[in-house]
């Protein structure tokens, strides 16, 4: 493998390493099934390319793109919280209604951003190339994420949300308001996803609607394997696993389509995908058998 | 003070299953009365800490906190006036957050929820120093996870969960019910002490007639949604468990003549 498609590899784990903190906010800290992810991913990125064009400044237009992938994610938890909606249907629900409103954000499938300032452009001054810059500015960007991510899960209201997903009953009689919580959380996972749709439009120049395909997926293979193979003991180490594993699994793929004696092409990665999820997936259980027979 | 005015609670209303939880139900708690409960299976005793804590609505009537009317009332709304102790020792704290963060989410109840970190020094030594009271051997290990403990542990902690920020009013949901006799009555000396300690306002429900009269002020009994005794003073402290249970009897035979006379 070149260094490019190293360098690449580890650029597509860091960005969706913000997916990832997302998923884990809603599946683990929660406990709520989120697939509106899948539909929030390309929303930030459809907004995003959208404002950049009609001339708002890039920095704006991702900020702009983070909330209306938070909004997407209020809406998620107002129709479970409010309307008793399941979670997982309430989710579903959100996500193909984006499907909709993404080509009415874009007014076409795709939107392309050629030529056009992004948020990378103040720094290309800097003579590093591309495909060290991105990366480089991806690292900075995720260690402030993961920087509040831990300080907000360690603080009061972040304490109240994680005795929401893991004992609602406690949560209530300890005074914490658990819909307003899920409101919450669920809003700012699908903002992240939106932050992660924004950039990932930047960079890959341009965004398309089929774009969030499998995001919730690949999300959840990065924080399962995060778990597996990264200490998961306080809420710092759980927001570094989500990255690592998120790197691994790119990583991974990367290995995967470059190991040419296995023939793999890039119409296979689906199907890798899943193979990777069911690997880290089954990782635990595994561990537990092979113990059971060394024992006998 | 807790007063519940003529208050109602029917579940599955206008079914087959139709339940009257609680009929009418007229009570006054004092400030600082320690007050156990005891009855049957479905006579109401849950339905009326549910009805306190805020988890169970009333159809009808009126629950008054400290002079304040809190029929709906959130359960949320209602933990800054009321804190619980379930019977169950795994539904009173999280399993997957450590003993700190148990205690820092309760000290944090019945208070505005904010950005601050919600472990600080301060909140440690207090919480080492309400651990180390108990003296469980636990004080080395604020750090794990709640889910370690044993029931017993897990129970005490819940009672300094209760009372580290002590509230209006305790409810003590067969908070003993669970654990083995020795650890019990660990638990049960724990809640005497803390609750004398702090003069808390105190409803216990239990189902040992035993416990019923040893610990508290004053005994009700429900039956079918109603209280049908309520002793206090020299005539409960002289009140022997057989005599308890006699009553107890009584009043199930009597009902069981009720229904004989409604049936002919």
């Amino acid at each position: 493998m070149s260094l490019i498609a190293l360098l690449g590899a580890i650029e597509a784990g860091l960005l969706f390493g913000l997916v990832a903190l997302g998923v884990f906010i809603s599946f683990r800290i929660l406990d709520f099934p989120d697939l509106t992810v899948d539909g929030s991913l390309p929303l930030g990125a459809a907004t995003a390319a959208t404002l950049i064009v009609s001339g708002i400044d890039p920095y704006l237009a991702t900020l702009t793109a983070m909330a209306a992938g938070a909004s997407a994610g209020l809406i998620t938890a107002l129709l479970h919280v409010r309307l008793g909606i399941l979670h997982l249907l309430a989710s579903i629900l959100t996500m193909i209604s984006l499907h909709s409103i993404n080509l009415r954000v874009m007014g076409k499938p795709n939107q392309a951003l050629l030529g056009e300032a992004t948020v990378f452009t103040p720094f290309e001054g800097a003579g590093l190339p591309a495909y060290w810059l991105i990366p480089l500015f991806l690292l900075l960007l995720l260690a402030a994420v993961v920087w509040l991510v831990d300080r907000f899960l360690t603080s009061e209201i972040g304490l109240g949300m994680r005795a929401t997903g893991a004992n609602p009953r406690m949560a209530a009689a300890q005074g914490i308001e658990t819909g307003r919580m899920k409101m919450l959380g669920i809003a700012l996972s699908n903002g992240l996803v939106g932050l992660a749709g924004a950039l990932f439009a930047q960079i890959q120049g341009g965004a398309d609607i089929t774009m969030g395909v499998g995001v919730i997926v690949v999300g959840l293979a990065a924080v399962i394997l995060g778990e597996t193979l990264f200490s998961t003991r306080t809420m710092l180490f759980a927001a570094i696993g989500c990255i690592v594993g998120s790197i691994v699994y790119r990583l991974a793929i990367a290995f995967a389509l470059n190991a040419g004696f296995l023939g793999l092409q890039a119409q296979d990665l689906k199907l890798i995908t899943a193979v990777l999820v069911v690997i880290a997936m089954s990782l635990p259980a595994l561990r537990r058998q092979w113990r059971r027979t060394q024992r006998r | 003070m807790i007063r519940l005015e003529d208050v109602s609670v029917t579940f599955n209303a206008g079914s087959a299953l139709e339940t009257r939880a609680l009929r009418s139900l007229q009570l006054t708690i004092a400030a600082g009365e320690f007050v156990t409960v005891i009855g049957s299976n479905g006579a109401g005793k849950s339905t009326l800490l549910n009805l306190i804590a805020g988890e169970t609505e009333s159809d009808s009537g009126h629950i008054l906190i400290d002079g304040s009317d809190v029929s709906g009332w959130s359960t949320a709304r209602r933990s800054a006036l009321v804190a619980r102790v379930f019977q169950d020792p795994i539904s009173g704290s999280c399993d997957n957050l450590t003993l700190e963060e148990n205690l820092a989410l309760a000290s944090s109840r019945g208070a505005r929820r904010g950005f601050r970190r919600a472990i600080n020094r301060e909140r440690q030594r207090l919480f080492q120093q309400k651990i180390s009271e108990l003296g469980l051997g636990l004080d080395s290990r604020l750090n794990d996870r709640m889910g370690q403990l044993s029931g017993g542990q897990r129970q005490a902690v819940s009672l300094v969960m209760a009372t580290i920020n002590p509230m209006k009013i305790l409810l003590l949901d067969e908070h003993t019910a669970a654990l083995d006799p020795k650890t019990a009555a660990f638990v049960m000396a724990l809640t005497e002490r803390i609750v004398r300690e702090l003069s808390q306002t105190t409803l216990m429900v239990t189902h040992s007639m035993r416990q019923a009269l040893d610990h508290g002020d004053r005994t009700l009994m429900l039956h079918e949604g109603r209280v049908v005794l309520d002793v206090a003073g020299r005539e409960r402290s002289h009140m022997q468990v057989e005599e308890l249970l006699h009553l107890f009897e009584q009043v199930r035979g009597q009902q069981l003549d009720d229904d004989q006379l409604l049936l002919d």
